[in-house]
């Protein structure tokens, strides 16, 4: 059997480097996916501890971020990327903050359920938790898009995620207007409907961030630059 | 991409591929040019747009034809006795290769800068003074020299030894100094074959600047092997690519932020990310 040169070379070494950025991000959304479900089901059950270790938690985001971001910097300054490589590399520091914000808004909803104390959520928590399992599914399929690469599997899952963004709106006014309700009926009301009103601002959120990453995904396989309604393209003079 | 494909690095680009200037008049055009030499095609079909006042960039694996298409612009090709140019050039309202322009008063109005500093072995004075003074501009040379080492930001370490040799300064002294010799005839363009490759950074940075700070009074094509420098001071970009058969072609052209973050052509995309070269 003749030798085989096994040094890799420098492309397929950056080659491998990417996508163990790729496995950083999929790990990080892993742990924010886990934070938003665990601090509603602490929610949803009362469970102070467990509400207690997602706020703990949350610096293990934070840390994940800062290092994908550094991680992301060094690739930049060693390789000098170009073209697709330069704008995978510049959408998952994006994507990177995107998460680690949403990290902060499971954060939230734990300190509120903390803040709650032994009161009984105002209303039964069905809409709420319902918002929260679209929003991570959202998540889950926007991570998915960023990870394909491709142009047309993006546009695909942005189509339905813009569509799921909707309903996940049209819920969180439905929890507007119920909460509102019973404000009016007790003003005593209103403390708790407050709290509820943040968990579900919060959740609200997390679907946004979805919807940023997806415009991530987008802007790695095509170069086009979309937030919100606004479309511009980055190559044009 | 399947990188051994040689058909496919043979193709031609497609021609939505490569930019068109459709509201101002370039100042350098080529229409389908081709150059031979001996018979062999070493470039073939390039049709190149160049703005007034702008910096473009020809960019492309060694040997796909960037310098021969470079040495077009000037008919430097030429002074090659084996070249043979088909298809036109148009500057300045007129194809270059009619029969009856002079070559010589073409180098004038587009001068050349090399990869390997070439100054005359005479004092730099008379290294910027040269084409002046054979053009018959010879009223004010004094000011003419001292002008034309300022644009190429040399004056300043030159100015006590101008009638030191051109060859007893450093290398990117002298390569300013052959860009100072090219602006003393106030050329419209400015053709430079990778006119820093052989410098140290330094100077690399202060030919990077110098080009930036040019663009502004003439037009410059650059042919650079250097991708991060091409991004950092052009405008546009052209892309060269050959095959097996060694026949170079504009697959692509455009603004930099095309090329280099979202390229049309996966050759380019390859090109630029390093999978080809």
């Amino acid at each position: 059997m003749s030798e085989q040169n096994i040094i890799p070379t420098a492309r397929q070494e950056f080659d491998r480097e990417l996508g163990r950025l790729e496995a950083e991000l999929i790990l990080m959304s892993g742990l924010v996916e886990k934070a938003i479900y665990d601090a509603l089901n602490a929610l949803k059950n009362r469970d102070i501890d467990r509400s207690q270790k997602v706020i703990d938690e949350d610096d293990h985001i934070d840390q994940t971020e800062l290092e994908i971001e550094r991680y992301c910097v060094e690739l930049i300054r060693r390789q000098s990327p170009m073209a697709g490589d330069l704008r995978r590399i510049v959408a998952s520091l994006q994507i990177a903050g995107e998460l680690e914000r949403i990290g902060d808004y499971a954060e939230g909803i734990a300190k509120i359920s903390i803040n709650m104390g032994s009161q009984p959520p105002l209303k039964e928590l069905i809409d709420i938790p319902r918002m929260g399992d679209m929003a991570v599914s959202m998540l889950k399929r926007s991570l998915e898009a960023f990870i394909s690469r491709d142009a047309d599997s993006v546009r695909t899952i942005s189509v339905e995620l813009e569509s799921e963004d909707d309903e996940v709106d049209d819920l969180y006014a439905k929890v507007q207007g119920d909460l509102m309700e019973l404000v009016k009926a007790d003003p005593d009301n209103a403390e708790r409907a407050t709290y509820l009103m943040w968990v579900a601002h919060n959740v609200e959120r997390v679907a946004d961030r979805a919807m940023n990453i997806v415009e991530r995904a987008l802007y790695q396989a095509t170069g086009e630059l979309v937030s919100g309604s606004t479309q511009i393209d980055a190559s044009a003079e | 991409m399947a990188l051994h494909d040689t058909d496919l690095l043979s193709q031609e680009g497609s021609v939505e591929n490569i930019l068109k200037f459709d509201d101002i008049e370039p100042v350098l055009e080529s229409k389908d040019l081709s150059v031979s030499y001996g018979g062999q095609i070493a470039v073939s079909g390039v049709s190149l747009q160049v703005p007034k006042n702008s910096v473009v960039s020809l960019i492309g694996p060694s040997g796909c034809g960037k310098s021969t298409l470079l040495r077009c612009f000037n008919r430097m090709n030429d002074l090659i006795p084996s070249a043979s140019v088909q298809g036109t050039v148009n500057f300045a309202g007129q194809n270059i290769y009619a029969p009856d322009i002079d070559p010589t008063e073409i180098r004038f109005r587009i001068g050349m800068v090399f990869q390997r500093p070439n100054p005359f072995p005479k004092s730099i004075y008379e290294n910027v003074a040269f084409g002046p003074r054979i053009n018959g501009m010879t009223d004010d040379l004094d000011e003419v020299v001292e002008t034309s080492l300022r644009r190429a930001a040399v004056w300043d370490e030159v100015k006590d030894r101008l009638n030191d040799s051109g060859l007893s300064v450093s290398g990117g002294q002298q390569q300013r100094i052959c860009i100072a010799r090219a602006l003393a005839v106030n050329p419209e363009i400015v053709l430079m074959d990778e006119p820093a490759s052989a410098l140290d950074p330094i100077s690399t940075q202060a030919i990077e600047q110098l080009i930036q700070e040019l663009s502004s009074e003439v037009t410059i094509v650059i042919v650079t092997h250097n991708m991060q420098q091409a991004t950092r001071i052009s405008n546009y970009a052209a892309v060269m690519m050959a095959g097996e058969e060694r026949v170079g072609r504009m697959i692509e052209y455009g603004t930099n932020e095309q090329v280099f973050g979202n390229p049309k052509d996966e050759r380019t995309e390859a090109y630029v990310t390093g999978r080809i070269g």
